[in-house]
């Protein structure tokens, strides 16, 4: 099967005065039609700058400094300016981190979702886009009379599906949820779940889900990769991650993870996450980690395949020399 | 001694404003009744999904809105009506922590704006000296370095150190109530166990009452002593949290702890049917508020359930359960350990 995503060594700095920060170092994964891929890893890890990155939109002082992105037979990085504007939602679409949040409120639905479709087609008539939004707010199990409302008329729930329902305006191949149920609850959650998932499906595309939930990756990822300080640490089947992660940050990770059986321990991963300002040498987990080696405080880990096709970056694993 | 805190029968509706009308509106909160002491400082829980009040209750409690009827009440008096030192210790020892991070900050300003202010506000320091030792112990208590995050500006911080920021400007001011809406929803699961380290121990060490407001039960069973779960602003189930969680009663709080999504391949999601979304639904006004949704509904749920007891520590508004004992609703606190 040719994948329909293809990343490879994709890397992001950002200039600040303080210094120059990598925010995203050197990542690279496949990804093939049908898949859902959880992208899961600490706060400020680079999870989000990774999506931008992906669709082109990191803004200074940030810079893509390397790297490409896939899409069916199309390489992004080498698009110029209007042909990655058509490519957003026709190929590849983000739902951003807090885009609830972000719909205009005094805008109706309906206007915001045409404003989409307008940067794309030059000239299909109103009727047309009309038709195309309300079919999309229909394929989210939204009403179509949604079309003629303002955001404040909505709940929580329903503005996150007109959110996707944006994203899939033009059918893209790659879908990118940045958490799309942080702010919902649990009921809501499951139910933009289950429509994220029929979406899916119809449009037969790859989604990758960020986000730092490791249950709902659980309920609903096909495999999981956890990134570090800018990079994939671990890349696995979530049935591996979840009965035999490898790279210590995942097993942390796994472990911090709350259950019924044990009430009142909250067992966080020891240590603070470095700043990318402040790297320290070698592996960058190596200060927090329970298995350092000489090695881990000078070598930079490659990310290798293992038995089974995942991948890990720890020194654990590689052949010494 | 008066309480700490107390909510008496408050109810607060929303009034939706048309071009020619004021409808009756939404009643975001229903009728509650509650009480804070301060010798016992506690975690308590409050739970229910999107829209069922918890902010509603939150701003109550800080005095951004005001109830439409009943009273809230701080060491005796109404929150409503404090002046000047009385209002000041209010807004001190009451401190909040909301929901989103990306709403609270002003994007002009650095983080250190944001932590000085209140420094300076209620004149927590001697000197500039001081001002940063104590924004420096905040920042390292909720796991930030302060060096890199001092001089930033929102924009150039992630959301969990956002949220984060929020809850070491909480921390400065050393409340006693601390109402945190949502703490922790948009941090990452091993940070959520630090924040929420943080808050319990804010507990235990310096006595400060926690009302943790989620629609996330796994952390509020890890978190808190008791739970009330609101639906539709009105209270469904309460009682001691480990009852509540592992055995819970009135349908609807099943339907939400069935709704987790376990870290755990062999715990599938939600075996039961989720019957419609609840802003579909029109008010039921009257009848219980679960009536539309709950598969054991009855022409009895026409009238509104009072609260049955499961157990000195567990009650649920529920027929299902009229067989058992009542409880007054102004007794709610009863049904809470501390
Ligand atoms: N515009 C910017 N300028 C400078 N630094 C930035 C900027 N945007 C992000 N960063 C930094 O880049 C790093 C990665 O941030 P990113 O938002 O990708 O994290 P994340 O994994 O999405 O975190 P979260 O889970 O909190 O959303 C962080 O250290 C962040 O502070
Ligand atoms: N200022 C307002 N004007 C009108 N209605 C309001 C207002 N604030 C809240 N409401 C309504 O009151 C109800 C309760 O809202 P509230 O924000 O308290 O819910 P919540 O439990 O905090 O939900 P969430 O989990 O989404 O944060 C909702 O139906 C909401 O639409
Ligand atoms: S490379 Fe070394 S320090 Fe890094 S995770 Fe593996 S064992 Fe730990
Ligand atoms: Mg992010
Ligand atoms: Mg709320």
């Amino acid at each position: 099967m040719e994948p329909v995503l293809r990343i490879n060594n994709l890397q992001v700095t950002y200039y600040t005065d303080a210094g120059r920060a990598r925010a995203l170092d050197g990542v690279s994964l496949t990804l093939n039609a049908g898949e859902k891929l959880g992208l899961v890893g600490e706060s400020g890890s680079g999870k989000s700058t990774m999506a931008l990155a992906m669709m082109h939109m990191i803004k200074p002082p940030g810079r893509i400094e390397e790297g490409q992105v896939i899409v069916g037979d199309t390489d992004l990085t080498t698009l110029t300016k209007e042909e990655m504007l058509k490519a957003r939602l026709e190929k590849i679409t983000y739902i951003p981190q807090g885009a609830m949040n972000s719909l205009n409120p005094v805008m109706r639905i309906g206007a915001q979702m045409v404003d989409a479709i307008k940067a794309h087609y030059k000239s299909p008539s109103k009727a047309e886009m009309a038709e195309m939004s309300m079919d999309s707010l229909e394929s989210v199990d939204l009403d179509r009379s949604v079309f003629k409302m303002y955001p404040h008329e909505l709940s929580g729930g329903m503005k996150q599906r007109v959110c996707i329902a944006i994203g899939i305006l033009l059918k893209p191949q790659v879908i990118i949820a940045d958490e799309p149920t942080s702010a919902l609850d649990v009921v809501t959650q499951r139910q933009v779940m289950e429509t994220i998932d029929r979406v899916q499906e119809t449009l037969g595309a790859a989604i990758i889900l960020i986000g730092h939930d490791m249950g709902l990756m659980a309920q609903f990822v096909d495999k999981v990769a956890v990134m570090y300080t800018g990079r994939l640490m671990e890349l696995s089947t979530v049935r591996e991650m979840f009965t035999n992660p490898q790279h210590p940050y995942a097993q942390a990770l796994i472990s911090s993870l709350p259950s019924l059986d044990n009430k009142g321990v909250f067992q966080g991963i020891p240590g603070l996450a470095p700043a990318l300002l402040r790297l320290p040498s070698g592996c960058a987990f190596h200060p927090r980690c329970q298995h350092t080696t000489e090695i881990c405080t000078t070598m930079l880990p490659r990310l290798e395949q293992m038995e089974g096709g995942r991948m890990v970056a720890c020194h654990l694993y590689t052949e010494q020399v | 001694m008066p309480e700490l805190l107390e909510f008496r029968n408050v109810t607060k509706t929303f009034f939706r404003r048309g071009w020619f009308t004021t409808q009756p509106g939404t009643t975001a909160l229903n009728n509650l009744s509650l009480k804070v002491n301060e010798s016992n400082s506690t975690i308590l829980t409050v739970a229910g999904e999107s829209g069922s009040g918890k902010t509603t209750l939150a701003m109550l409690l800080l005095g951004f809105i005001t109830p439409t009827s009943g009273q809230i009440l701080y060491r005796g008096k109404d929150i409503n009506s404090l002046k000047g030192a009385e209002r000041m210790i209010f807004r001190r020892e009451v401190q909040a922590v909301f929901q989103d991070p990306f709403a609270v900050f002003n994007p002009f300003y650095h983080v250190d704006h944001l932590l000085s202010v209140p420094i300076k506000r209620f004149k927590l320091a001697h000197s500039k000296k001081e001002m940063r030792e104590k924004m420096f112990e905040a920042l390292s208590a909720v796991g930030l370095h302060p060096q890199d995050i001092l001089g930033r500006f929102p924009h150039q911080l992630s959301g969990g150190q956002r949220q984060r920021i929020n809850v070491a400007r909480a921390l400065l001011l050393r409340p006693k109530i601390l109402v945190a809406d949502e703490p922790v929803s948009m941090v990452d699961a091993s940070l959520r166990a630090n924040i929420l380290e943080v808050l319990s121990s804010l507990k235990k060490d310096y006595g400060v009452t926690i009302i943790y407001i989620t629609h996330d039960l796994t952390t509020a069973y890890h978190i808190s002593k008791s739970i009330i779960v609101l639906y539709r602003g009105t209270v469904m189930e309460a009682g001691d949290v480990d009852t509540v969680i592992n055995a819970p009663q009135h349908p609807y709080t099943r339907l939400l702890i069935d709704s987790i999504p376990w870290p755990d391949l062999n715990r599938r999601w939600g075996e039961t049917e989720i019957k419609a979304e609840e802003a579909e639904l029109g008010e039921n006004n009257g009848g219980c508020k679960f009536l539309s949704r709950c598969p054991f509904a009855t022409k009895k749920c026409k009238t509104p359930p009072p609260l049955y007891l499961m157990s000195d520590l567990q009650a649920a508004s529920c027929y299902l359960f009229d067989q058992n004992a009542q409880i007054e609703s102004e007794r709610l606190s009863e049904l809470l350990p501390v």
